[in-house]
């Protein structure tokens, strides 16, 4: 079988969503009739296969017959990566397996447990006081994304990272850049390399003056015991960065939206704050912002249902189909805050690759919703819905601009 | 019930150390630990739901 004829005969990814608060319209039939089945992702023209339910999304995602490494053949690429690049690229944790996987994980790990996120708490309520204060003197209409949806999660990844915040709108550029399917491999690669330019002299100075932070930490344990270089290390703080901040301005401002179209819901956390956790689960299941984000290449046969996937082929394991299976997620389609089983969802992946950061994103948007529902009641949108430009073609949903007044 | 964990394959997701504080912590290199083995009636319920959401399901649960 030819590539034309694959692409002509196979439906095209990434799939568009109709409506900018469900999934593709795509996603429910195929769970129904085909829970395994291919398309040709738009950027390549190669194919893959996409997995669609809870159950398998959750049973390909923990098989250790599946690799994460970008640079083997038959990996699913939803962006132009120049070959040289794919070839040169340093992996992230991401795109690693084990066992390097794992070594840089546990030289990651302390700085996300439970207890430092706790012990956050205080500094990051005063960071979205600070950015709730500045709004409120400006007066509205502001762009909520701009003022506080990205402002938040990239002054906390700094202060972790210990990455200067006065340097934050180069690398958000950057950044976004990265996570945009539809850009040129040329401006890909600037992207990559301005942020490693300015990142590679960023650790070559904590290196020789060590700070209380992450990459100091991380530098200093691979002194002790050596399992990167410092390019890896400077790949290492890039995604750390890019991962930390994008994703989690993208879904403050599409659960803020969210809760604005479903007051009901938003009055009932007002007046009791302890249904914001639950939100935050059901928030994440709801909109699943990082669908595709779980690529995978089979290195054995995996068979699954019947279905064969061979080794050497893609696979895109997506969560917002596995969190829209009306057999885990009962009346899927509606946002609910109250709904038992929300913290079911895979938004974060699952697996030995799930989000390191998860529980920092978690309490960010805890903070971040409660604290500008409360300051800022009468919070509303400043156009008509329907005027808002969402980010169908991003690696990671959002919305790009979010005018608010009060 | 009767609870037991591998952390040799903790990834530190910390969902269990969330939802159980009582039953699981972590410790200082962010791994898992088992703070009780036999956790009262009143925490089953989060104690299977963390087994359940673990995302390398190394929460094994005899009852």
């Amino acid at each position: 079988m030819t590539q034309d004829h694959l692409a002509s005969d196979l439906p095209n990814f990434p799939m568009t969503r109709a409506c900018p608060f469900s999934p593709p319209e795509q996603y429910a039939k195929l769970r129904e009739t085909e829970p395994l089945s291919q398309a040709v992702l738009k950027v390549t023209g190669k194919p893959a296969w996409l997995v669609t339910t809870h159950e398998h999304v959750r049973s390909v995602l923990g098989d250790s017959r599946v690799s994460s490494n970008l640079k083997l053949p038959g990996y699913p690429h939803q962006f132009h990566i120049p070959e040289e690049m794919l070839r040169e690229v340093r992996l992230m944790l991401l795109s690693m397996d084990p066992p390097e996987h794992t070594a840089q994980r546990r030289y990651l790990i302390p700085e996300f447990t439970a207890r430092r996120m706790r012990a956050l708490r205080p500094r990051i309520q005063e960071i979205v006081d600070a950015r709730i204060d500045a709004m409120l003197a400006k007066g509205g209409p502001v762009d909520l994304v701009s003022s506080l949806a990205l402002a938040v999660p990239s002054l906390v990844i700094c202060e972790l990272l210990g990455v200067p915040y006065e340097d934050h709108p180069q690398f958000e550029e950057w950044s976004a850049l990265m996570m945009n399917h539809d850009i040129s491999p040329e401006e890909y690669g600037a992207a990559v390399m301005g942020l490693d330019m300015y990142l590679d002299k960023l650790v070559t100075a904590k290196g020789a003056e060590p700070g209380d932070d992450l990459i100091s930490r991380f530098i200093e344990k691979n002194r002790e015991e050596p399992i990167a270089d410092h390019t890896d290390i400077v790949t290492m703080a890039r995604l750390m960065l890019v991962g930390g901040h994008e994703t989690t301005a993208n879904m403050i401002s599409l659960g803020v939206l969210g809760l604005l179209e479903h007051p009901e819901q938003l009055d009932a956390i007002k007046a009791d704050p302890e249904l914001l956790p639950g939100a935050v689960e059901e928030l994440l299941r709801f909109f699943s912002i990082s669908d595709s984000g779980t690529a995978r290449v089979a290195v054995e046969d995996i068979e699954l249902d019947g279905v064969v996937i061979k080794a050497g082929e893609g696979i895109l394991a997506l969560n917002n189909s596995a969190n829209h299976d009306e057999s885990v997620f009962p009346d899927a389609d509606t946002l609910d805050i109250r709904r038992e089983e929300a913290r079911s969802h895979l938004a974060f992946g699952y697996g030995i690759h799930q989000c390191i950061g998860q529980n920092l994103a978690r309490i960010e948007l805890e903070i971040v919703w409660g604290t500008l529902f409360r300051r800022i009641p009468g919070l509303k949108l400043a156009v008509p819905m329907s005027e808002l430009k969402f980010k169908d073609e991003a690696l990671v949903y959002g919305v790009h601009e979010l005018p608010v007044t009060w | 019930m009767r609870v037991s964990i591998d952390p040799d394959r903790c990834v530190s997701a910390g969902q269990c150390v969330m939802l159980a504080p009582a039953v699981f912590d972590q410790d200082e290199d962010g791994i898992v630990t088992l703070l009780d083995e036999e956790p009262p009636a009143e925490l089953h319920a989060v104690v299977r739901q963390s087994a359940s959401l673990c995302p390398v399901r190394l929460i094994q649960i005899a009852e």
